[in-house]
């Protein structure tokens, strides 16, 4: 533990570690010293001049060295000036006065300044009601202008830094802390200062404008209401707004969210989500969404939403009582005998998934988990030991992370790799092709498509590389399913546990295997035994099947295939899509804003989630309806309580044994401490009262010994002469359900592309923006050439959910 | 060591110690400068001197910093971190302060003892590698140090293994790009790292953390200058001129109502009167002088009498005026003038130049300004000019770098010490 300074901050006595702020450690003493430009996670500017106090330390005889006493107290010599609490560290002794009239007087001098250009649009401004200027005015304010009012600089109220941030120049008060968590956090250095003295404005510095997945952060961090997102300004005030709990539910990292809401008469007096919201965990997410996450929720408010159940009559949809739809569905299932196939998505619950496992199960069907990324089964025996936290590792610890670009599939761990690799943890990125983490790696390692699991064998191999990672005292490994289909990956996977465990970095907090999954609650999935499937097509053909959260016939024209000959089609989903149009009875379930439950993350934390916003229409959570076709086929599932489930799932499931609500539901205090309506302003970040859930224990963490299963590689793909190698690659922003129905990211989600060396479009006689054809295995599209000079020229890069059902490296035509 | 071939021993005046120019023709060409003892210092404490011991001598010598602080030269080499490397110095050449125009004069006709001086620091503090920052306007300075430099490496005087040592030194120039604050230490080296130029919060100082992180030396061009004639003579000779408190020569950029506005070069202890009147042949028109800036735009406004105008120049005998010597740029200002009107001026400047980081700066200086212009222009009231004096105070102390401070320095001291110019100034 480091080095612990006691110090007096008015009177009050506390000790925390050294190098602690004084304004920090006041925090700590329940003190709140008013700041603008500090902010705990950002490195200390002192540039607002918000934080004055009074410092005192004690006074040292030059000639002993000793302290000087005086009535038995060491004697306190202050600074002649007032000292700023966010740039001074404590030192032992020190006395901190922060209510004396001389600090006061600082103080409410710098709250006079800001004012004097402060337009003061407090009662149309998003920030009103949570902004700390407007707190530091009801204290400090002189309550009359001694600034003449036409003197006041009038600047651009309505400046779109891109299409998702607006920046009112006049409201800005120049902390910086925006251009600070882009170049600190973020590492993407998108934003500056244009001018100088007062004309100095925050300006994008990118093309298109304000280019990080990060940005929505900067709307929270920034104390006045200069940052808004396009998507919220206006929309609300945050007095009218109710918060719950909840979960991300884009991708694998399972960051804490809040969804504010409200009743709108725009809604037709419906109660919606106006806002998603970061909510505190330093383990998972800290203080940080990405924009995908803050700004794709609108799905769930989606037109198309299913209200109704619907039977198949005369070839068309009809509406149907849940009693006769679940009743359809169970008598085709029933009949079906052993052909009863579930096919169900990780963005379901893993209460929804153990009750779709059960009924499989208990109707001697199976139930299969809709992915092309292996390897859950690894990551439940060697993943991530209990009690990690990205946000710890740094200086000593290494991370390596293969066939994946994070900045594009789990954007917040790319946020806290960087961080670690700042911190001085050796990052090693393994990828054919270079990715934003390559700046922040120590070494970046290059393969052809194709050779992954031969990278990671080599890997394992003496090298300076391996060394570092073999001697690091912490290791994780990320993999993911750049290029690779299920069995590519399921190989990888195996090669990184074995990795891993050669160099002793498994069942130990911090060290392990984590799955960059496609999907938020896919290591959820696996966890209760639903496991993806390699041949899809013929696994539904002529099959009774049941379809819950997934679209296979909008995916890939192949399922489409095999779905047309199946023998009954159910499905269950929140959305209409081209899967429900093929249905014979359509289930509709509640998204999870509507209702309760959990998600596991990729890290394999448990997390819960709460209903925010009444269900649409008649639509039931996904394990109740389970149950109810469960029960018309008289078998017995939970379908009333969600936590009743949750513990049938913990009494079943060996790494969920002695969870409950009740603890996931636990929370300890954090650091940093932000989210509170203070002058100690951490941003509009909500605290975290309704659970940090918990870390499931993975198999080698509980002992024994670890048998890795080799999964054998199938043989690298050689295309043959004018074919190309096409390759899967992920997108942050795709055509998925839910991510479409914000039209806000319509831009960032463009067209279909493919990527192509220069050599290869020369070869195809083609140029940078022309459309082609691609076309492969009875799948084809159109997609727009990029030219990357980084790839090889033997392929072709094509990113997923984009409408190319590419799934695996294929060889393909372009044309 | 003690030096006996140059002329220019002890006799005050008798000849220049930086403005050597002035006495030796074409000493800006190498071979002059080298047959007038150019070099030899720095030959010297590369081949037969530690670097402790030059930091020792110019310690000794008693020398200030030029630069405006007066910081003493010696103790801030001796401050540098000698357990973070590589260490670098840097030569402040962004002369921006309006009223100072003596390092310009420095560079373009002396130009290799200042750069001799930049050498001898840099061996002094184990530097390999030494940055001239000069502000943009000086890019024709710049192009001609660039040719000096050239001439120094031909010549051997830089490069690598110096006289055969293992001892390499390389110089560059750096141009600015046209703002003042960019004379601060701190913004010089964000300037120089190719960022904003903006001060950093102190500490850490720069001999801990510098420029790209690591200790560094920063001093003033004329500091420099200074460097090799102490190295050659030896310290007991420079400290043999000037006062007690503040040691050598120090040019005084003299500008504003005298007769023969310029550079002089003096010892420190001259008195304004002798400056002013035997220097600067007196005040235009014969009128009296009412008040001096000593330090430009930042000083602090002295009131003028007998007893100011017979006070010697050094960095103590003008704190007992109440106000700083600062970098010398002593402005005259004689009874046709108002000081609403200097201040309005000088609060132009510091609202044009304030750099933006700090509130009270930022804001200060733009509502100081409405307010100078508003008592100027005839439209102000009394409660205006209070209201003036108290936004000033409002901002000292808590500004994050000295350019904040200096703002306030003539506006409190205008109106304090000459209330009946801004009663004249504004409304009844
Ligand atoms: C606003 C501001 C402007 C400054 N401008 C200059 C300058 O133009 N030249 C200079 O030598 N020092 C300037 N200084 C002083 C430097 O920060 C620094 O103290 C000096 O270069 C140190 O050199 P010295 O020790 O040789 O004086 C300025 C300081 C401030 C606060
Ligand atoms: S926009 Fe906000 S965060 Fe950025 S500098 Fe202005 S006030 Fe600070
Ligand atoms: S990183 Fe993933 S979990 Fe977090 S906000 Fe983004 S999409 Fe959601
Ligand atoms: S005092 Fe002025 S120049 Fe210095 S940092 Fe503050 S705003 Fe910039
Ligand atoms: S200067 Fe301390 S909070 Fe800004």
């Amino acid at each position: 533990m480091s080095k612990q300074v006691t110090l007096t901050i008015d009177g009050k006595q506390i000790t925390v570690p050294d190098g602690t702020l004084v304004a920090d450690a006041a925090k700590l003493a329940g003190i709140d010293i008013p700041v603008f430009c500090h902010h705990p996670k950002l490195e200390p500017v002192g540039m607002c001049r918000m934080c004055l106090v009074e410092i005192g330390r004690p006074m040292f005889d030059r000639a002993t060295g000793q302290i000087v006493m005086e009535n038995g107290q060491p004697k306190i010599q202050f600074m002649p000036k007032l000292e700023t609490a966010c740039t001074n560290p404590v030192s032992e002794g020190m006395v901190v006065l922060t209510q004396t009239a001389k600090a006061k007087e600082g103080q409410k001098g710098t709250v006079e300044f800001l004012l004097t250009s402060h337009p003061l649009d407090c009662p149309i401004c998003d920030k009103g009601g949570e902004c700390p200027l407007q707190n530091l005015t009801m204290e400090h304010g002189p309550g009359k202008s001694r600034f003449i009012y036409d003197e006041k600089l009038h600047l651009d109220k309505q400046v779109p830094l891109g299409e998702l941030i607006w920046l009112d120049r006049e409201r800005c008060i120049q902390c910086a802390r925006c251009i600070r968590f882009q170049d600190e956090i973020a590492g993407e250095a998108v934003l500056g200062f244009d001018e100088r003295g007062r004309n100095t404005q925050i300006v994008s510095l990118s093309d298109p404008g304000f280019d990080s997945v990060f940005s929505g952060n900067t709307t929270d961090i920034c104390p006045v209401g200069a940052l808004t997102t396009a998507d919220f300004r206006f929309g609300a005030r945050p007095w009218e707004l109710k918060a719950q709990a909840s979960i991300c539910t884009q991708c694998p990292v399972g960051c804490n969210t809040t969804l504010n809401t409200r009743r709108e008469a725009k809604a037709g007096g419906d109660i919606v989500i106006k806002r998603v919201m970061p909510r505190q965990n330093e383990e998972v997410n800290e203080i940080w969404l990405c924009d995908k996450g803050r700004f794709a929720h609108h799905y769930v408010g989606s037109k198309k939403r299913l209200a109704r159940p619907q039977i198949r009559k005369d070839e068309k949809l009809a509406r149907a009582s849940w009693d006769a739809a679940t009743k359809l569905a169970a008598e085709n299932f029933s009949a079906s005998k052993k052909d009863f196939v579930i096919l169900a998505s990780g963005r379901l619950a893993n209460e929804d998934l153990f009750n779709l496992k059960s009924l499989a199960d208990h109707a001697g069907g199976r139930a299969i988990l809709y992915s092309d990324m292996g390897g859950g089964d690894l990551t439940a025996l060697v993943g991530v030991g209990a009690g990690t936290n990205l946000g710890k590792l740094g200086e000593g610890d290494a991370i390596l992370v293969v066939a994946s670009d994070l900045y594009e599939e789990a954007p917040i761990w790319y946020l806290r790799v960087k961080q670690a690799a700042d911190r001085g943890a050796a990052l090693i990125v393994a990828n054919p092709r270079e990715t934003k983490l390559d700046k922040f790696a120590k070494f970046s390692i290059r393969y052809s498509y194709g050779d992954e699991v031969k990278a990671v064998n080599d890997f394992g191999k003496k090298s300076k590389i391996s060394d570092e990672f073999a001697k690091a005292k912490n290791a994780i490994v990320f993999f993911g399913s750049e290029g690779l289909g299920l069995n590519g990956t399921s190989a990888v996977a195996s090669a990184c546990a074995d990795l891993l465990k050669e160099t002793g970095h498994i069942g130990r907090a911090s060290n392990g295997l984590i799955g960059v999954w496609q999907r938020a609650n896919d290591q959820g999935a696996w966890e209760v035994g639903l496991q993806p499937e390699e041949d899809l097509a013929k696994a539904l053909k002529g099959k009774a099947v049941y379809i819950v959260g997934t679209d296979p016939v909008g995916d890939d024209p192949k399922l489409a295939k095999a779905l047309e000959g199946a023998e009954f089609v159910a499905v269950q989903d929140i959305l209409e899509t081209a899967t429900t149009e093929i249905a014979d009875v359509v289930l509709p379930a509640q998204a999870f804003s509507e209702r309760e439950g959990t998600f596991t993350s990729g890290e394999r934390r448990v997390q819960r989630f709460y209903a925010a916003v009444p269900p649409t229409g008649d639509s039931k959570p996904d394990f109740v309806i389970t149950s109810m076709i469960a029960k018309q086929m008289n078998i017995v599932l939970e379908g009333t309580s969600v936590s009743v489930v949750f513990d049938i799932l913990a009494n079943s499931i060996e790494a969920f044994t002695d969870l409950s609500y009740a603890k996931l539901a636990e929370v300890r205090p954090q650091w940093p401490i932000v989210g509170r309506g203070d002058v100690y302003y951490g941003g509009t970040t909500y605290e975290n009262k309704h659970g940090l859930g918990v870390q499931l224990v993975p198999a080698a963490q509980v002992g024994g010994t670890v048998r890795i299963p080799k999964v054998k590689k199938e043989a690298v793909l050689r295309p043959k002469e004018k074919e190309l190698l096409a390759v899967p690659v992920n997108k942050l922003y795709d055509r998925g359900v839910t991510v479409s129905p914000a039209e806000l990211l319509d831009e960032r989600v463009g067209e279909a592309t493919v990527s192509l060396h220069p050599e290869a479009a020369e070869r195809l006689g083609v140029e940078a923006g022309a459309r082609v054809k691609i076309s492969f295995d009875g799948v084809s599209g159109e997609a727009v050439v990029k030219i990357d000079d980084t790839i090889s020229a033997g392929v072709a890069l094509v990113p997923r959910s984009m409408g190319i059902a590419i799934k695996e490296p294929v060889a393909a035509k372009v044309k | 060591m003690k030096g006996k071939s140059f002329l220019w021993q002890n006799k005050r005046l008798m000849a220049h110690i930086l403005f050597r120019h002035r006495d030796i023709p074409d000493i800006n060409k190498l071979d002059v400068y080298k047959k007038n003892g150019g070099f030899a210092a720095l030959k010297n404490a590369v081949t037969k001197m530690k670097p402790a011991e030059v930091t020792d001598v110019v310690k000794n010598s008693g020398l200030r910093g030029r630069g405006g602080a007066g910081f003493p030269t010696g103790m801030k080499w001796s401050f540098m971190d000698s357990k973070s490397w590589p260490h670098y110095v840097l030569a402040n050449a962004d002369e921006s302060e309006p009223g100072t125009f003596k390092d310009r004069e420095i560079m373009e006709n002396n130009p290799f003892q200042f750069l001799e001086g930049v050498a001898l620091a840099s061996y002094a503090v184990g530097a390999n590698l030494a940055y001239v920052y000069l502000r943009g306007e000086f890019w024709q300075v710049a192009a001609f140090l660039d040719e000096k430099l050239a001439e120094m490496e031909d010549a051997g005087y830089l490069g690598e293994n110096l006289f055969g040592t293992d001892y390499s030194l390389k110089i560059h120039t750096h141009l600015g790009a046209g703002a003042y604050i960019c004379g601060e230490e701190t913004a010089l080296m964000e300037s120089l790292e190719g960022k904003r130029g903006q001060p950093r919060v102190r500490p850490p100082f720069p001999p801990s953390v510098g420029l790209y992180g690591k200790p560094t030396v920063i001093n003033n061009v004329e500091t420099l200058t200074n460097v090799p004639l102490i190295l050659a003579n030896g310290a007991d000779w420079y400290k043999s001129m000037g006062t007690a408190d503040s040691a050598g020569v120090k040019i005084f950029s003299l500008s504003g109502r005298v007769r023969k506005p310029g550079n002089y070069e003096l010892p420190f202890g001259t008195t304004f009167r002798q400056l002013i009147y035997e220097n600067g042949g007196g005040v235009q028109d014969g009128r009296p002088v009412k008040a001096i800036m000593p330090a430009g735009a930042s000083s602090s406004l002295i009131v003028v009498d007998d007893k100011t105008l017979d006070t010697p120049m050094d960095y103590a005998f003008v704190r007992t005026l109440g106000a700083d010597l600062g970098s010398a740029s002593v402005i005259v200002i004689d009874d046709t003038v108002s000081i609403d009107w200097v201040i309005n001026k000088t609060i132009h400047f510091f609202k044009h130049e304030s750099c933006g980081k700090c509130t009270p700066c930022r804001e200060g200086n733009y509502w100081m300004r409405h307010l100078t212009e508003r008592i100027h222009s005839g439209n102000g009231y009394s409660t205006d000019v209070d209201l003036l004096l108290n936004v000033a105070k409002q901002m000292q102390g808590k500004c994050l770098c000295a350019l904040g401070e200096f703002s306030t320095m003539a506006v409190v001291t205008g109106i304090e010490r000459f209330p009946q110019d801004f009663k004249k100034a504004v409304k009844a």
